[in-house]
């Protein structure tokens, strides 16, 4: 049994670890330090002002145009290499016009993108388009490259100054060097008392610790059932959670990221889970409505990337759903072949439970995340809770109905508060403890 | 001091030269183990796997096994790509289509999940008269059988649909060149649309003849009423408004003239204000209408035919000479004189398959002038001509039929004359089969075709003139079929889908209303005015029928079986399992003898050791036709010299093993009568039946069946004919409601569930129990199951026949016993029913008890009551100790003793994957080892009110439903919220006919009957 000096690996593995903690946090520190001076200051190019004109791109192309590859109309990036600024203002203000006056070069782009007319911006005025051209002639960013990948990856704080990790670990090294010198002065003493024929009391040979403690079998007895009891407490614990997927986190056949959706976006759970609203399922939406976002939106915006998860990487899974959905990108239509996504079904309740998302949701007006968790900032989604019996119960016993406004609860409402005496009924004054309530 | 004695084991050990001593000394047996018997084999010797190492594998795969148990399955979930507007997965959809099949009809609501049809409900809307009966709720499984011809075939082999058009057109060409006759036989069309194609086909095919031919044929009614007002049609009788009903022979609460006329009938059987119809019925088998009557008279065909005609003598005022029996006379002359006094608030009806017979009946009605008797919107589900399909059959035999084009129907298996129909089908150049399933006659064909589904398919029926209903599908045809009408369009050149041809042809009918108005309600109602009569010798028709000679010998009256119909279903589990309402035998046909006559041919029942019913197997012979081995039932109420048989059963082609019971009574329904001379004689053995009912009578216990007749319920306070139980208390009688263990809760607040249900609207029609099955995944058990009493139905019809002529002589006879021995003598005699008894019929399911018996003995507490009134049951909580069952007094609780899901050994529906598409999502399927019973459909009642809540308004007065509530057409079954005081069921509740089943167990139970008041 190799188990002899295991405290003291730990010890100095504990060690070895504080030490890397120290020295990488000072590194990354450093880093940040010096990332202000990695941004450069945009080239402006021609007469316009770039940065007005991005405000305005995103104001009033972005729906329908890229700056680098097609939409609902052409890619944008050098567009006054194609067009001259005169043609760009007449098409701009009124392209059906222009159309109409069969100008070639408007009549193609017209026929080639599916005969939609672009819609006409007289508001703008040519200063406002040339800040748009401006915007559009930047050279397109390369994408950054990751400096120090790894570093900052092991970098575990992101915080500005000292972090208190340096701090402990700074006072913990000062303890260590303070036991070292104890010891080192210790032994001087030793070696200058020997040396001066002072005798040290000899320490008494006393019974070993193990054998005192067999010796005592009241002690014995008393461990013996704790042991028990601790054992059967795990064991227990063990056995009570077969069978319950808390924080079960799947790997998907597309990465969704919750965070980028529901967090950064900010959409609305129900947008794209519309059944919970009047359904028992909250539906897993169908790629179609993917689609609603999807076919303007074809790549993630460098800012959404994070460290773990780069651009490319997102790109890749928006192009999965694409492939999914059968959505060719460049000719932007659908070719007709689909492969549907099998998603890995996260929260499974068993059969003999009856649960209507619809009921909680629409009528209780509870928030999802009460069950689901901060959804917005799962990148994995995963199951929050533990969906068992006793967590459902919980909180019947604990909520008040939300009985406001709903004339189905009028009647019920006065006779039960009278029974019970209380304004408030919770689910479980309600009923909502009954068997026959979710089993059947 | 030790002893001397000398014990020994065996006298051998006495001899001491006896060299087995010796033997045994040494060895424990005496002769050398034969291990070389079972060691000998070489192989095993030289086995690398020693015991040892199959312990360590069984060890080993043991704690593998058990530990992946303890991970979970990963579940798959795939939403739609494109998800259809309309479907939003875990709510319902409905839709309104209608049924016709050639001989069920319905107008129908279907739900469907996630795009499944799973169930059929009565459409309500106004102008939808006809609601499903228990073959039309159980057709949504027969969508799903497993056994559809799922591809063409051509001569055996799969065939694409190219190749069955070039080829029906080839042999259609060919024809036309050899002027070869082309012969389309369908089963009635009713269908606008496909009869203005079927027109269409005959005007390009110029040697062409269409056959209707009805499987169960209503020729002679329909050639008496088209001699009389020229339109082959049947007349659609309103029961609802006549005080006196004559039936003679007709079982229109069964499938007489195609039935459905149960709604209107129990109508008029509810008491209010002191009144309520009479009902006369004379006929041969016991039916569901005779056991509805109030007066039923058991008469061979031919006394009904005599009686017919007296009946004509005296409402007419003729004087035709009628052969009767004094006391069967004095019977039909007051039904008679009744019927005449009840002028136009009476009818009469007949089911005698005699044109003469029918005529009379006509002219019966016209001299009433009854008001339930009109021409106007007549039915137009049966057109079949006897002498049509006769001519059809003589044409092949010749030789003279070149293309033989067949839809909806199976002649192989429904002719009488089979045989000839095979080789006559011989002799036709191609025979095309349009069919459901690869059947008797598809086999035998040369094109089978498989068209989809009436749950697949488009389509227009006029079930009755006038009202004109859409068919419209609920699911993508799930295998490689096309309709019938799709062919005959590409045969006919017609460009376009059938659903364009409808939807055209309907803008005719519909005038200005909108397609996509009438398409959601199902019908569109035109109108239709009455026909005038032309000039007809009644006096000859009558002098005909009084004229007509009895059958030589006994008389086999044919039927069909409420859950059986025309046998089309037969591969359809829930149909097979459905117990027949009067004998409550499932999974079989039988002969049904009167008690006499199984005494004078030797024919026996009896309920044998482990509760099963036996019973002699007879030998049936028509007119030189064989069956051996039918089952005989003995059945209470059938004319003393006639025999009844249901057709139906005895399929062969294209149903599981199981399915495949009973015997072909088609065989024996000669030139379409249902009348025939037969000769019953006994055979050996016995069969085992498939009966949930032992106990035929009550033997007095008036407080099960509450009855009480007209004079009475009008004359007298209500306790002397809805009596209260009296217990006696500290020495008092006092109301045994009144004395109980347990407290009371107060259920005055919210929902309180209550399940009404009225004896007298009840014709035990069996619509519910299918109902019951679809919605709550009920499983079937099969054959032998339910001969071991482990039938699975959640609600039962119980059936009661009177020892004596009534059962208020029952209650007497039980009350005048004075004395053990006397006891002990006349209940034997009460177990048996009267030869023409009183039958009541009586659903039960649980009764969701205030105080229930069961949830006190559960040891695990996994039944127990919500506050709404219902008896909850967790499935997951359930051990399985049965206590429950056993302290039921109501016996409503259903044990699975297998698994009936997922297991060969109960090959039906759920067995396969398509079956199991009609579970219902809502609904827990129960595993083996688990209680179930009736839930009073807990997820219906949920879901209704959670649709007022998230609406917010409050639940309207009748908007709850449970499955046989709202499956109940005759209004036997209200459902409702008895705290809701607008709803039916609390004044229903309130209504003095109200009494509880068992009510001196003090069960309190949420579940009501009505006293049943018998008018006469």
């Amino acid at each position: 049994m190799k188990k002899v000096g295991n405290h003291n690996s730990i010890l100095r593995k504990l060690l070895f670890s504080l030490s890397l903690t120290v020295v990488f946090s000072l590194t990354s520190i450093a880093q940040e330090a010096a990332a202000p001076a990695a941004e450069e200051a945009p080239a402006a190019q021609s007469g316009g002002d770039a940065a007005k004109g991005k405000e305005l791109f995103n104001a009033n192309c972005a729906a329908c145009h890229k700056l680098d590859a097609k939409s609902t109309g052409p890619a944008l990036r050098g567009v006054i290499e194609r067009h001259d600024a005169a043609w760009l203002y007449k098409w701009v203000h009124n392209s059906s016009e222009l159309i109409a006056s069969g100008d070639a070069a408007a009549v193609k782009i017209f026929e080639e993108y599916n005969k939609v007319p672009m819609t006409h911006f007289p508001q703008l005025s040519t200063g406002d388009i040339d800040n748009i051209i401006a915007y559009t002639s930047e050279p397109k960013a390369e994408p950054a490259a990751a400096p120090g990948g790894q570093v900052a990856v092991a970098g575990a704080s992101q915080d500005s100054g000292i972090s208190n990790t340096v701090i402990l670990g700074a006072l913990a090294l000062v303890m260590v060097m303070l036991v070292v010198m104890l010891f080192l002065v210790n032994n001087v003493l030793r070696k200058v008392a020997s040396a001066n024929g002072i005798e040290v009391a000899a320490k008494e040979a006393k019974l070993p610790i193990w054998k005192a403690f067999v010796k005592n079998q009241f002690l014995v007895l008393v461990s013996a059932i704790f042991l028990l009891l601790a054992s059967g407490y795990f064991v227990y614990g063990f056995l009570m959670q077969v069978g319950i997927d808390q924080n079960y986190e799947p790997i998907q056949p597309i990465h969704f990221s919750h965070r980028i959706h529901a967090g950064d976006n900010e959409i609305n759970c129900k947008y794209c889970h519309s059944a919970a609203r009047v359904s028992k399922n909250s539906g897993i939406p169908s790629l179609n409505v993917c689609m609603n976002c999807h076919k303007n939106i074809s790549e993630v915006a460098e800012t959404t990337a994070t460290p773990e998860y780069s651009k490319a990487f997102y790109d890749e899974q928006i192009q999965k759903l694409y492939t999914a959905v059968g959505w060719d990108k460049n000719s932007q239509s659908y070719t007709g072949k689909t492969q549907p996504v099998k998603w890995v079904r996260i929260h499974n309740l068993p059969d003999f439970v009856y649960f209507n998302h619809s009921q909680h949701v629409t009528v209780a007006g509870i928030e999802c995340q009460k069950c689901h968790g901060p959804v917005e900032t799962f990148e994995i989604q995963k199951q929050f809770a533990p969906l068992t019996m006793g967590w459902c119960i919980d909180c019947h016993r604990k909520t008040d109905v939300k009985m406001e406004g709903n004339a189905y609860y009028e009647k019920i409402h006065a006779e039960l508060s009278k029974k019970y005496g209380v304004e408030k009924l919770t689910a479980a004054q309600m009923g909502g403890l009954e068997c026959g309530k979710c089993h059947y | 001091m030790s002893s001397n004695k000398k014990y020994w084991k065996s006298v051998e050990e006495l001899d001491e030269n006896s060299s087995i001593v010796e033997a045994l000394r040494n060895n424990e047996f005496v002769e050398e183990i034969p291990t070389d018997e079972f060691l000998g084999n070489e192989a095993l010797a030289s086995s690398s796997t020693s015991r040892r190492d199959f312990l360590k594998y069984v060890g080993f795969s043991t704690a593998a096994v058990t530990l992946a148990a303890c991970e979970g399955p990963v579940n798959k979930s795939i939403p739609y790509v494109l998800q259809p507007e309309q479907i939003i997965p875990g709510v319902a959809d409905y839709y309104a289509t209608t049924v016709f099949d050639g001989f069920d009809f319905a107008n129908i609501l279907v739900k469907t999940r996630e795009g499944r049809p799973i169930k059929i409900e009565n459409n309500t809307i106004e102008g939808a008269r006809f609601s499903a009966n228990a073959r039309v709720h159980a057709s949504v499984l027969s969508l799903y059988d497993s056994l559809r011809l799922k591809e063409p075939k051509i001569s055996g082999k799969d065939a694409s649909w190219s190749e069955v058009d070039a080829k029906i057109k080839a042999s259609l060409a060919d024809a036309k060149t050899k002027n070869g006759q082309v012969v389309l036989l369908t089963s009635t069309i009713a269908s606008p649309s496909t009869a203005k194609l079927i027109a269409d086909f005959a005007s390009k095919n110029p040697n062409f003849k269409h056959v209707t031919y009805d499987a169960v044929s209503s020729s002679e009614a329909l050639d008496a009423f088209e001699s009389v007002y020229g339109e082959r049609a049947l007349v659609d009788y309103d029961f609802s408004k006549s005080s006196l009903i004559v039936s003679v022979g007709a079982d229109f609460l069964g499938d007489w003239q195609g039935g459905g006329y149960d709604a209107g009938y129990a109508q008029g059987r509810i008491p209010r204000n002191g009144k309520m119809s009479r009902h006369f019925q004379f006929e041969s088998n016991m039916t569901l209408s005779g056991a509805a009557a109030d007066k039923r008279i058991s008469l061979t065909t031919f006394a009904q035919k005599q009686a017919l005609v007296q009946i004509y003598n005296i409402v007419v005022g003729a004087s035709v000479d009628v052969k009767l029996d004094a006391a069967v006379k004095s019977e039909v002359v007051k039904a008679a004189q009744q019927l005449k006094a009840a002028g136009s608030k009476g009818v009469l009806v007949s089911g005698l398959d005699d044109k003469n017979a029918q005529l009379l009946v006509l002219a019966i009605n016209n001299a009433l002038s009854s008001e339930a008797f009109s021409t106007a919107g007549t039915r137009q589900i049966r057109k079949g001509s006897n002498a049509v399909v006769a001519q059809l059959l003589a044409d092949m035999k010749a030789g003279g039929v070149h293309t033989l084009l067949m839809n909806g129907v199976n002649p192989v298996y429904t002719l009488a004359d089979s045989e000839a129909f095979v080789s006559g089908l011989k002799k036709v150049t191609t025979s095309v089969s349009f069919a459901i399933r690869e059947d008797e006659t598809a086999s035998l064909s040369t094109i089978a075709a498989p068209v989809p589904h009436y749950l697949e398919a488009w389509g227009d029926v006029e079930i009755t003139k006038g009202t004109y209903s859409l068919m419209q599908p609920t699911i993508r045809p799930i295998f490689n079929t096309k309709q019938f009408e799709e062919v005959l369009m590409s045969l006919n050149g017609t460009a376009g889908s059938y659903y364009d041809y409808v939807k055209s042809n309907a803008a005719s009918v519909i005038g200005l209303a909108s397609w996509n108005k009438v398409l959601h309600d199902g019908l569109f109602v035109a109108g239709s005015t009455a026909l005038s009569a032309g000039a007809v010798d009644y006096t000859a028709a009558a002098n005909a029928v009084a004229a007509s000679k009895p059958v030589s010998g006994m008389e086999l009256v044919l039927y069909t079986k409420t859950g059986m119909g025309d046998g089309q279903q037969a591969n359809n589990p829930w149909l097979q399992e459905f117990p027949d309402p009067l004998t409550r035998v499932s999974w079989d046909n039988y002969v049904t003898v009167s008690n006499a006559d199984a005494k004078k041919i030797g024919l026996t029942n009896e309920i044998v050791a482990n509760g099963g019913l036996n019973g002699s197997y007879a030998t049936v012979t028509v007119n030189g036709i064989k069956l051996e081995n039918v089952p005989v039932i003995v059945q209470p109420g059938q004319a003393v010299g006639t025999v009844g048989m249901a057709v139906g059963y005895g399929r062969k082609a294209a149903l599981k093993e199981e399915m495949a019971v009973g015997v072909n009574a088609y065989a024996l329904y000669k030139n379409f009568n249902n009348v025939q001379s037969v000769v019953v004689e006994a055979a050996g053995g016995e069969h085992e039946f498939a009966c949930v009912q032992g106990q035929k009578t009550l033997m007095g216990r008036g407080d099960i069946i509450k009855e009480t007749t007209l004079e009475v319920f009008n004359t007298k306070d209500a306790e002397h004919w809805n009596e209260q139980p009296m217990v006696s208390l500290d020495h008092k009688e006092v109301e045994a409601t009144s004395v109980d263990l347990w407290d009371s809760f107060d259920r005055s607040t919210g929902h309180h569930f209550n399940l009404s249900i009225d004896l007298n609207a009840c014709t035990g029609c069996g619509a519910c129990v299918i109902a019951c099955h679809a919605e709550n995944n009920v499983p079937v058990v099969g054959k032998s199951e339910v001969r071991r009493s482990r039938d699975m139905h959640w609600l039962r019809i119980d059936r009661y026949y009177s020892a004596d002529a009534t059962f208020a002589e029952d209650v007497e006879r039980k009350e005048n016993i004075a004395g053990l021995s006397s006891s002990l003598s006349t209940f034997n005699e009460m177990e048996n029913a009267a030869d023409n008894p009183q039958v009541a019929f009586q659903p039960v399911m649980c009764q969701h008890c205030n105080h229930a018996p069961c949830e006190t003995v559960c040891p695990v507490a996994a039944t127990s009551h919500g506050r709404q009134g219902q008896n909850h049951m967790a499935y997951n909580r359930c051990v399985g100790t049965r206590y429950c069952a056993n302290n039921c007094p109501y016996k409503v609780r259903r044990f699975n003793w297998f698994l009936y899901n997922k297991n060969s050994e109960f090959d039906y529906h759920m067995n396969d994957d398509l079956g199991r598409m009609v579970l219902n999502p809502d609904v827990n399927v129960r595993s083996r080892g688990v209680m179930e019973k009736c839930s009073m459909c807990i997820q219906m009642t949920q879901l209704t009110i959670l649709t007022a809540k998230r609406e917010g308004r409050t639940v309207k007065s009748d908007e709850f439903q449970t499955a046989c509530s709202a499956a109940c057409s005759s209004g036997a079954m209200v459902f409702g919220d008895v705290n809701n005081k607008e709803s039916d069921v609390a004044q229903l509740a309130e209504s003095e006919r109200m009494y509880h089943l068992l009510e001196h167990v003090g069960t309190k139970p949420n579940v009501f009957y009505h006293v049943k008041v018998r008018n006469i």
